[in-house]
């Protein structure tokens, strides 16, 4: 048995302390938490959210996220996340589909109101429809038809009418 | 751990009802083959982790209940609709109801596969009338049990007692919940015969309305799809397939795609001779494995890869050319004659005004929003997939193939499907998937990418139809004749020749029963384009051929088309078909006069706007389409929409509609704008640019749905608003425009007609 003075370690280094290097990486918040990714800087944030956070809210799309299943807000903008490297989401603020309902749970007036006009068919284009009416609503309150008509998203169960409607009854309940 | 083997009873010939004791004082009612084993229900359903449901009810001792919902949800709200037909009949309390979906119920039976849980399909239209076959029991025996075990607690014979929202109630009020007595209903003897089921007029979920159960889930991105599920130390693969599906590799080098970071291997894929088309790799292909997506995905744009054309070409022009052909030729033998009511040839020589025309529709792709994907570890004892299927049990068969696993060994998790439309019904991904993880010895997920999605699908074929119709001196129809040319669906997948019109052509698709003189042929083409199963397959291409063609015969008499249908259509009366279904004029009647009055069809003549109207007939289902169009220079514009369904029985009035108007404007959307085309075999359109779902703006504001009540039993509604959705279009184009649409995508060919 080895005696109690070998195991006290010695504080101080016998030579020059070659400092660590400083862990570059990409600094940004998602969902309001701050986040560093350290890996590539060319990954698109889509990969990024979904492979490395497993935030699947968010749909791989396209390799140009055509059809919009990939969208989320970068600094309060619509934006493509297979078209986003991560470079450029440096000191961003970004919210996903997950970021929508508050910290307590309570659903979103258009979250709550895609479920009352039942706007869903899959569910699997939801994400992107939501975003990209978030924006809409943000842009223009109270959003004309063919201002609805711009919205970029693509679905085959055809959930649009019913889209139509959740994003009128959040626009009139802003009204009201 | 308990389990009262004799708690069995004999709903039907091969099933039974099993009740057991779960732990910690649950009630499970289950429902398995009479040939199974002792011990059919997953373990851990019995359990407190519970995953591997089944078509089951677990009811806990805190009053939660649990129902397992057994078919791939693939958007059509089975998920919600099937499991609350089980929570009525038990009288449960909705708000405490889990529903968690299924995955795949098979067992062993000696080296065989013994799929427990009955039904497992998903897009056919049957899952709701194969729910109300079988599951009501379920709910139904539940119940019973509870009952038995309140009735010595309140000292009330249990036929004086009722249930209401999970309790059981005595006529003097007092009541116990469902959860205080699950663990004494589990050991009550079961009943002997099967037990009554509830009269329409105690329903109480049962035709009312509810949100889908994936919702909040689904809106708060949690909803988990496959491509969403990961393993632990999972390898992603991304594919780049030959474009020729009988092409090979020319040459490859990957240096480059190995050198990028995270990549792990290159393996090459080749289909298996002798497998059946969708059950091994559709083409060839060449996958790139590597830690993340993002990698894999680098890995393979690094792929230095040529091609070799295969020795077939093939191009969709010369096809449609080929199909046009065939029904022109008139010495031409169909390869099956489909139906022959009376004597065409004879009763057509006496014709007061003969109507013919030709419709041309194209190829189409499935186009998912949920791209192939499949997740798969396999080991030397066990292969555990989630797969988005719209079939596990065919999924389980390619799995048992190439894994030679014993059936108890293969475990296929099926959570909720972003789209299938009939794409899922073959299952080349999971061949791919299942090949990859066994040369890598970790978890694959492997993702189609949208180019690969489009242009490596199972496509509809494109379609000739060509019709010949004779009237008499009283607008009688007297003779209809049909000619119509496709490429088989089911070829290349083990059918005899005589069985390939099955997939093209429905032998009591109107005007079947309502026309005298009636002959329905169908020829066959080969085609290198691969087939497969398409979403309302053969209603859609069958229904706008012939109820565009029933207006150019109005037309023709110069007659209001609804006054016409309303003649060939006749008066009330119960048409035998297949299977004791019957063709209810009264009910198809019906759909059509309700879109008409919502519509204001009394307006068809002297409104600028164009009105169309069309109707269908699908197993037991009815449906009509009235839609208003207006002109803006070259611009169509859909002003109104209207929809009328008769199902029978409704089990959710708002999965209805919602899936009535998916279905309308999924309809609508193929018909506007979509076509696959090919050269050299190889098909032209790869991404969203390419093939262009309808916009929000080329698609209506609004889809009203009139869902007629009944109370039959209730038929599917997967598809239903398809049909009449596309002919009630483009007979409003006509009426708007002058330009009959007799070729598909109708935009570009209205423009060209213009």
């Amino acid at each position: 048995m080895a005696h109690a003075q070998d195991q006290i370690l010695t504080p101080n280094p016998t030579g020059t302390i070659v400092p660590e290097k400083i862990r570059e990486g990409i600094d940004l918040e998602i969902n309001g938490r701050s986040y560093r990714h350290t890996g590539d800087d060319q990954m698109p944030l889509l990969w990024y959210l979904r492979d490395v956070l497993r935030l699947t809210g968010t749909k791989y799309s396209g390799e140009h996220g055509e059809g919009g299943y990939d969208l989320v807000l970068v600094d309060g903008k619509l934006a493509s996340a297979t078209s986003l490297p991560m470079l450029h989401v440096a000191g961003k603020s970004v919210t996903t589909v997950e970021g929508l309902a508050g910290a307590d749970g309570k659903l979103h007036p258009l979250q709550q109101a895609f479920i009352d006009e039942n706007a869903i068919g899959c569910g699997y284009c939801t994400p992107g429809w939501l975003m990209a009416s978030l924006d809409l609503l943000n842009r223009h309150p109270q959003p004309s038809d063919n201002e609805i008509d711009q919205l970029p998203n693509l679905c085959r169960c055809g959930c649009q009418t019913r889209v139509r409607r959740a994003i009128k009854r959040v626009a009139n309940g802003a009204r009201a | 751990m308990s389990q009262q083997r004799d708690n069995t009873m004999q709903p039907s010939r091969r099933r039974f009802l099993q009740v057991l004791a779960g732990t910690a004082g649950a009630l499970v009612v289950g429902i398995r083959m009479a040939e199974a084993a002792d011990l059919p229900v997953p373990p851990s359903f019995l359990g407190d982790t519970l995953y591997g449901l089944g078509a089951y009810v677990r009811i806990d001792a805190d009053g939660n209940v649990i129902i397992g919902a057994r078919d791939p949800d693939t958007g059509t709200g089975t998920a919600t609709a099937v499991p609350r037909i089980i929570a009525d009949e038990l009288d449960a309390d909705w708000s405490r109801v889990s529903v968690v979906p299924m995955g795949l119920g098979v067992e062993d039976d000696n080296g065989k596969p013994r799929w427990i849980y009955g039904h497992q399909t998903s897009g056919l239209g049957d899952s709701i009338p194969a729910a109300w076959a079988d599951l009501r029991q379920i709910g139904a025996t539940a119940r019973w049990l509870l009952l038995q075990a309140a009735a010595p607690r309140l000292g009330v014979p249990s036929d004086r007692l009722r249930c209401e929202a999970g309790h059981v109630i005595a006529p003097d009020g007092r009541k116990l919940g469902y959860g205080e007595l699950a663990e004494a209903a589990a050991k009550v003897a079961p009943p002997t015969s099967p037990v009554p089921l509830k009269t329409p007029d105690r329903y109480t979920l049962i035709g009312q309305p509810a949100g889908d159960v994936d919702a909040r889930a689904i809106v708060t991105g949690q909803a988990v799809y496959a491509l969403d599920s990961y393993a632990s130390d999972t390898l992603v693969a991304v594919l780049s397939h030959c474009p020729w599906i009988d092409g090979s590799v020319e040459s490859l080098d990957v240096t480059d795609a190995t050198s990028v970071k995270g990549v792990v291997k290159v393996i090459q894929l080749k289909p298996e001779a002798g497998i059946a088309l969708g059950q091994t790799v559709r083409a060839p292909a060449v996958a790139v494995i590597a830690e993340n997506t993002w990698a894999a995905l680098q890995g393979r744009a690094k792929l230095k890869l040529k091609w070799k054309a295969g020795t077939q070409s093939e191009n969709s022009a010369w096809f449609e050319q080929q199909a046009t052909d065939l029904v022109n030729d008139k010495n031409a033998a169909p390869t099956t004659r489909v139906r022959n009511d009376g004597d065409v040839d004879a009763a057509g020589k006496k014709a007061a005004r003969r109507v013919e025309a030709t419709y041309v529709q194209p190829w189409l792709a499935h186009a998912t929003a949920e791209p192939m994907n499949c997740l798969v570890r396999v080991d030397k004892d066990g292969a555990t997939l989630v797969v988005p299927t719209q079939a596990p049990q065919q999924a389980w068969q390619v799995v048992q193939r190439l894994t030679g696993l014993s059936p108890s060994q293969i475990t296929i998790n099926v959570p909720r499907v972003g789209g299938g439309y009939g794409r899922r019904f073959d299952h080349d991904y999971v061949a791919e998937a299942v090949m990859l993880a066994k040369e890598v010895d970790k978890p694959v997920k492997l993702m189609w990418t949208r180019d690969e999605d489009l242009a490596q699908d199972y496509y509809r074929s494109a379609c000739v139809h060509k019709f010949s119709a004779t009237l008499d001196g009283k607008r009688q129809v007297v003779t209809w004749n049909q000619r119509m040319a496709s490429a088989s669906a089911l070829a290349q997948r083990g059918l005899p020749d005589n069985r390939l019109w099955v997939s093209e052509v429905d032998a009591h698709q109107l005007p079947a029963g309502l026309v005298p003189n009636l002959r329905n042929d169908w020829y066959g083409l080969p085609s290198v384009m691969p087939r497969g199963f398409a979403r309302g397959m053969p209603h859609v291409s069958n229904a706008f051929a012939v109820e565009s063609f029933v207006d150019e015969i109005a037309h023709s008499l110069k007659e209001d088309p609804l006054v016409t249908r309303l003649r060939m259509i006749g008066e009330p009366r119960q048409i035998p078909l297949r299977n004791d279904r019957v063709l209810d004029t009264g009910r198809l009647a019906n759909v059509l006069k309700l879109v008409a009055d919502r519509i204001e069809w009394k307006n068809w003549l002297r409104t600028v706007n164009g009105l169309g109207i069309a109707c269908w007939y699908v197993d037991g289902a009815y449906v009509a389409h009235a839609i208003e169009t207006s002109l803006q220079g070259d611009r169509l514009n859909i002003e109104r929409v209207v929809c009328a369904v008769d199902v029978g029985r409704v089990i959710n009035p708002a999965g209805l509609e919602g899936q009535v108007i998916g279905a309308t404007l999924d309809a609508l959307s193929n018909a506007l704008n979509l076509q696959i085309t090919y050269k050299d075999s190889q098909v032209q359109q790869h991404n969203w640019k390419d093939y262009p779902l309808a916009s929000m703006a080329q698609l209506p504001d609004t889809t009203e749905v009139i869902i007629v009540p009944g109370d039959g039993n209730p038929a599917g509604a997967s598809f239903l608003g398809m049909p009449s959705a596309a002919p009630a279009l483009a007979n409003a184009v006509f009426r708007v425009s002058a330009v009959r649409v007799r070729r598909l995508p109708l935009l570009k060919e209205m423009l060209r007609m213009l």
